[in-house]
């Protein structure tokens, strides 16, 4: 009952419920030791942002609405499911992270949270550890699990909390959604994946053959194949956002 | 006079140009990319083991082709499950047929539940990535090029989003035919084969939703080598057909990702082969390599009935890890091509005893928890299909002449002991089933007691029979009696 009762006290400051990341060294997947990138102290949001809490922001900021919103901000897409501009569809849970969103949209919410969205490295950063450590990728049940996730379907509608707490006390990186970065489209996959691997690149090859520190981590690769694939505008079902801040020191 | 001359002067240089206006058309253009298209067409596109249309005489069109990618759950092999991303929902995805000198509008669709990015590369396309480049699509989102057919020939398409051999591996490529100037010779019957290579945790056979194994992908170390994506698609019911006397091609091609395959029909000879799908015609082929990423049209008359099997022949894949289907063909015999079995007698150099091949697994325990009728009928269905399907057939029909029906059998419905008797020892010499006398020898089933109980239980209640629940420790009485 008390366990219940806080899961709900949090929800419902869910805004303000973030936890601290330790900044440090790490070598992103497209990454070689000359290309170590260090990353520092930060605050993260400890789930990625509701249904719930969209919709609150919606109400407050019409320009959001998917009646107003700005055809070059989103796509057609656009909070495609829900019932009206203020309502979500019977089907849909308020605890579910909030999917179909533009980047622009989430970037927006972010700053009227006066937070940010998450750079890739920050997001990649938290997301290698596992229940235990900070970098659990080259655990083989840590990568069995984020691709198990892969084929299960319609996971978008499960409520946020459903996965598991990793080392920095975040939960659902891995097994919801797929989460808007800042810089998505900084590391490069281009369409023809193939391609990337030219060595004159300095650019993520998207194709797992040159470039990469670790060839097995498939469910990587998809990752940045992914965010290669959208455009800022985009929205889609089964991605959403979480929020970050800047430690003021 | 003159006046009377100009109209039929008029006349012949009308004809005349009439006919050279005509000649032009028929003329070959040197360069495929010159022939003008007249007219837009929307293509047909077909799951396997189907073909469109023959393109026939018609002219070169703007030909619009919208394909949907889907990620979806299907059957591997009877108790199997895998996640398989498709085009246009099949494995292999749809057929696409166009002539040369088409103008390809093609739209890639990726299904909004779909949780990943994909994109095409067709190896018909003459530009960067074949497509891939200009293709590359989010899941919710569509994407349009178009193409322009230069060559004929039978082509693969894949997806090549990164990373490019798991989208290969589950399931992500089909054929694309582009036929020359008027079309290919006619022939009575076409259909559309297409193998690929499966990796998944489980070995061959393991039960439940299997998920992909980059590292068994990675060692080539295929659990599944099949035709049109799963194990029996092109066998039983789902055999492709065809009659005595008709003329058959088969549009082959691999999708790998890893295994190249060696193409054969078990009793025909390819008449022709047009080697890699391109224009090179061998005569008189036994078996045709198709590369991974590769094609080959096979052409045969079919002058005998019977059931012709197609195999990978890296053989331990047919028959073990499911390359294999077949083709039924009716009609009259001819008994001058093939006579059939002319005697048949027992021939015993070592003295009579039933032989048996060891097996070396009698280890696996079996769970002795009671089963359900259903559990039973569904593990019985799948010893079935392992272990008496060959002979008996998939409806129990068995085979006229050879090895006795299980349907409707009054041998089999008289005597349940008898029948567990048989599978368990094995049986010699003349019965008689339905009216009908056979002599064949069937035997004895490396199977355990438990599985004997289920396969005949799963035979009991199928096909018109008795409906006898058959049960283990009726099994291991008639083993323990003499």
């Amino acid at each position: 009952m008390t366990l219940l009762a806080f899961f709900i006290v949090n929800l419902a400051y869910g805004q303000s419920n973030m936890v601290l990341i330790k900044g440090g060294t790490y070598i992103p997947l497209y990454g070689r030791d000359s290309l170590k990138v260090t990353i520092s102290d930060f605050e993260m949001d400890v789930y990625p942002v509701t249904n719930s809490q969209f919709l609150d922001f919606v109400k407050k900021y019409p320009k959001w609405k998917r009646s107003k919103v700005k055809k070059l901000f989103a796509d057609g897409n656009y909070l495609m499911g829900w019932k009206s501009d203020t309502e979500l569809s019977e089907k849909q849970s308020l605890n579910a992270p909030i999917t179909n969103v533009s980047w622009f949209a989430a970037k927006d919410y972010c700053e009227c949270q006066g937070k940010r969205l998450p750079t890739v490295d920050e997001w990649e950063y938290v997301a290698m550890a596992n229940k235990e450590l900070p970098d659990a990728r080259a655990l083989k049940s840590y990568n069995a699990y984020i691709l198990e996730w892969y084929e299960t379907p319609k996971t978008f509608n499960n409520d946020i909390g459903s996965t598991f707490k990793n080392y920095w006390n975040v939960y659902d990186l891995h097994g919801l959604v797929w989460e808007w970065t800042f810089d998505f489209n900084s590391v490069l996959v281009s369409g023809e994946s193939r391609k990337d691997v030219d060595n004159d690149s300095n650019l993520f090859c998207g194709s797992a053959a040159v470039g990469a520190t670790d060839l097995m981590n498939y469910a990587a690769f998809m990752r940045y194949a992914t965010r290669g694939s959208v455009k800022a505008k985009y929205a889609m079902k089964n991605l959403g956002f979480r929020c970050v801040k800047n430690i003021n020191k | 006079m003159k006046p009377s001359n100009s109209p039929f002067i008029l006349l012949v240089a009308i004809v005349f140009l009439v006919t050279s206006c005509i000649n032009n058309q028929k003329k070959a253009y040197d360069n495929a990319a010159d022939i003008p298209v007249s007219r837009e067409m929307i293509a047909e596109l077909t799951p396997p083991p189907n073909v469109p249309t023959p393109v026939g005489v018609r002219k070169a069109k703007k030909l619009i082709v919208n394909m949907e990618i889907l990620e979806k759950e299907g059957t591997m092999t009877d108790g199997t499950t895998y996640n398989y991303w498709t085009f246009g929902g099949s494995v292999p995805g749809s057929f696409i047929r166009t002539r040369v000198g088409d103008e390809v509008e093609f739209t890639l669709s990726n299904h909004p539940d779909n949780k990943l990015p994909h994109n095409i590369d067709l190896h018909a396309v003459t530009g960067p990535g074949g497509g891939a480049t200009s293709s590359f699509v989010a899941p919710g989102h569509e994407k349009k090029f178009n193409f322009k057919t230069l060559n004929p020939g039978l082509y693969v398409y894949h997806c090549a989003t990164a990373p490019v051999g798991m989208h290969i591996a589950n399931g992500m490529y089909g054929l694309i035919l582009v036929e020359p100037a008027g079309g290919l010779p006619p022939v009575d019957k076409e259909y559309y084969i297409m193998q690929g290579d499966f990796y998944t945790k489980g070995e061959n056979g393991e039960p439940g939703l299997q998920a992909f194994d980059m590292q068994k992908a990675v060692d080539e170390d295929a659990d599944y080598v099949v035709f049109n994506g799963k194990v029996g698609s092109l066998t039983g019911d789902n055999a492709i057909t065809a009659n005595v006397g008709e003329t058959v091609r088969l549009y082959v091609g691999n999708g790998g990702p890893n295994l190249v395959s060696s193409f054969h029909v078990i009793g025909e000879i390819f008449d022709k082969v047009m080697v890699e799908g391109g224009s090179t015609i061998n005569e008189h082929v036994q078996t045709t390599l198709v590369p991974a990423g590769g094609a080959a049209i096979v052409e045969f008359r079919v002058d005998v009935p019977g059931t012709f099997i197609l195999v990978d022949h890296s053989i331990f894949r047919a028959f073990n890890k499911g390359a294999l289907g077949m083709l039924k063909v009716e009609g009259e015999e001819n008994k001058k091509i093939y006579s059939g079995v002319i005697q048949e007698g027992i021939y015993h150099p070592e003295g009579g005893g039933i032989q048996a091949m060891p097996n070396g697994d009698d280890k696996k325990p079996t769970p002795v928890a009671s089963k359900t009728l259903a559990e039973k009928m569904e593990s019985g269905k799948q010893i079935y299909m392992k272990t008496c399907f060959a002979c008996h057939q998939a409806e129990g029909q068995g085979i006229p002449n050879a090895f006795p029906p299980l349907a409707k059998s009054d041998y089999l419905n008289a005597d349940v002991n008898r029948a567990i008797s048989i599978v368990l020892k094995g049986k010699t010499g003349e019965i008689t089933v339905n009216g009908q006398k056979y002599n064949s020898v069937m035997t004895r089933q490396a199977i355990s007691n438990d599985e004997v109980a289920d396969v005949l239980t799963y035979v009991y209640n199928s096909w018109g029979n008795n409906k006898t629940n058959v049960t283990k420790s009726q099994v291991d009485q008639v083993k323990s009696s003499h």
